[in-house]
């Protein structure tokens, strides 16, 4: 019997490469960690410039296009004029860095009075747009995206994305043709809040009338499209009068 | 390629060809379907999985006197996860609107039948130069029919290659489209990467007899 059949000898051969991987891949994690996180905080400006309708969107052509990333940081600042976050029901001016900081993941683990929602406000031509981050479930894993609103409660744009969704099915949320779908969208329904629905078999499938709180569902996503309404749903509802408060303020 | 004997060579030339991993022994095929729709994502991954391949089966062949034969498969799975840890790291640190585009896929490299296969197959049996030179050929075996099908599907479905509109504009209406040509959206979608692979595989076969398979 070769000496590498024997129990004893199998045992010490995992062990070993399981730390000697483990030291290698931690030390790699460790290496590149500055460079990914960066890349995450320029995707997050990104996200939330396009939520704003800062995006380099081309008329005709259905593909997302974001500020390029070597130029998203001064953009950011130049957009961006104010941050702020709640807690408990109570709105504190904070800087940029500290909202921006915030995991919408983390957050939405902690109970209510614990949980920090961070909302971004922006000035673009002369008009406010109050930037929310959302998260919530899809089908498989997490989604999650900004919408923009302005002083009215008028949505001015959305952002969405997918951990996990079907490609072809649930991913499609973080396409053009049904982001495009919300902007001009209402959020209140005469004085009362109702939030958007994804909603299938709806009466408007071309999205002409901006009043009935609703967009046009994707076919084959059910369950993505009500997480996006249940999403904003949820998320919407704890801003609304903060930001009627920041409205009355300016 | 004088450096090489007549045998080393055939181990890399030969999956470039009349051994090839995907219309050939038809390994590897969710990954070429998956990821072709553009031809910068085919080379990255056809890059990726060089890398994969050509370190792994030198680490496997490296170790293949003292790796346990309970534990072999495990072993070879550690070695692929770790590697495709390391492309999955860079790319996310160095490339990372491309890595959230392959987004599962880099992962998916651990799952692709072409190394474990290679690992077990050969790695395990031979030395590590023959290893690397069989690792590389298979690699480049499969990352060149990755790179067919995502000329092929680039240029037809978004008339553009490596991004730039090689066919004119098509909504200004310049160049080809001008003539009324227009996109072929179905050949961005999975189906129609089989049906390339497909026609590779005829094309190839009927070219060379030899490789027709006897029912």
């Amino acid at each position: 019997m070769a000496k590498t059949d024997g129990n004893v000898y199998t045992v010490i051969f995992a062990t070993i490469m399981v730390i000697a991987v483990g030291g290698i891949l931690s030390a790699l994690a460790v290496g590149l960690k500055p460079a990914i996180s960066e890349n995450e905080r320029f995707e997050k400006q990104q996200n939330i410039l396009y939520a704003m309708g800062v995006n380099e969107n081309v008329e005709g052509d259905n593909a997302v296009n974001f500020i390029p990333t070597d130029k998203v940081e001064a953009e950011f600042k130049n957009y961006i004029k104010e941050s702020y976050i709640i807690q408990n029901g109570k709105l504190d001016n904070v800087a940029d860095s500290i909202a921006f900081k915030i995991d919408m993941k983390k957050q939405s683990k902690l109970s209510k009075s614990e949980r920090k929602l961070p909302l971004f406000i922006g000035e673009r031509d002369g008009g406010k747009y109050y930037v929310i981050p959302m998260y919530g479930k899809g089908l498989w894993d997490a989604i999650w995206g900004y919408v923009a609103l302005d002083k009215d409660l008028v949505v001015q744009g959305v952002y969405f994305d997918h951990k996990g969704e079907t490609p072809g099915l649930g991913a499609n949320i973080k396409e053009r043709y049904f982001m495009d779908d919300f902007t001009g969208e209402q959020i209140m329904s005469k004085t009362q809040y109702a939030g958007i629905s994804v909603a299938k078999g709806n009466n408007d499938p071309k999205n002409d009338d901006k009043t009935d709180n609703e967009v046009d569902a994707l076919a084959g996503a059910t369950i993505t499209g009500d997480g996006v309404s249940a999403m904003i749903k949820s998320t919407l509802k704890l801003y609304i009068p903060h930001i009627k408060e920041l409205n009355k303020k300016s | 390629m004088a450096i090489l004997s007549k045998k080393d060579q055939r181990l890399i030339l030969d999956p470039l060809a009349d051994d090839n991993p995907i219309t050939i022994q038809v390994l590897g095929i969710c990954s070429a379907l998956a990821i072709t729709a553009q031809l910068k994502a085919s080379i990255v991954m056809a890059i990726a999985v060089l890398f994969v391949m050509g370190v792994g089966n030198v680490v496997i062949s490296l170790m293949r006197n003292i790796i346990p034969s309970k534990i072999r498969i495990i072993v070879q799975l550690i070695v692929v996860a770790t590697l495709v840890i390391i492309v999955d790291q860079v790319l996310k640190a160095y490339a990372y609107s491309l890595s959230k585009e392959l987004s599962v896929f880099v992962g998916l490299i651990i799952t692709n039948c072409i190394i474990m296969g290679r690992f077990e197959a050969f790695a395990l049996a031979n030395g590590p130069a023959r290893s690397f030179l069989d690792g590389i050929g298979n690699a480049l075996g499969y990352g060149v029919i990755l790179i067919i099908i995502g000329f092929f599907r680039e240029l037809l479905g978004s008339g553009t290659l490596l991004g730039f509109k090689v066919l004119g504009d098509p909504i200004e209406k310049t160049g080809l489209y001008s003539i009324g040509y227009e996109n072929n959206g179905f050949m961005l979608l999975s189906p129609m990467a089989l049906i390339v692979v497909g026609l590779i595989i005829w094309v190839q076969r009927s070219r060379n007899k030899a490789l027709i398979e006897e029912n």
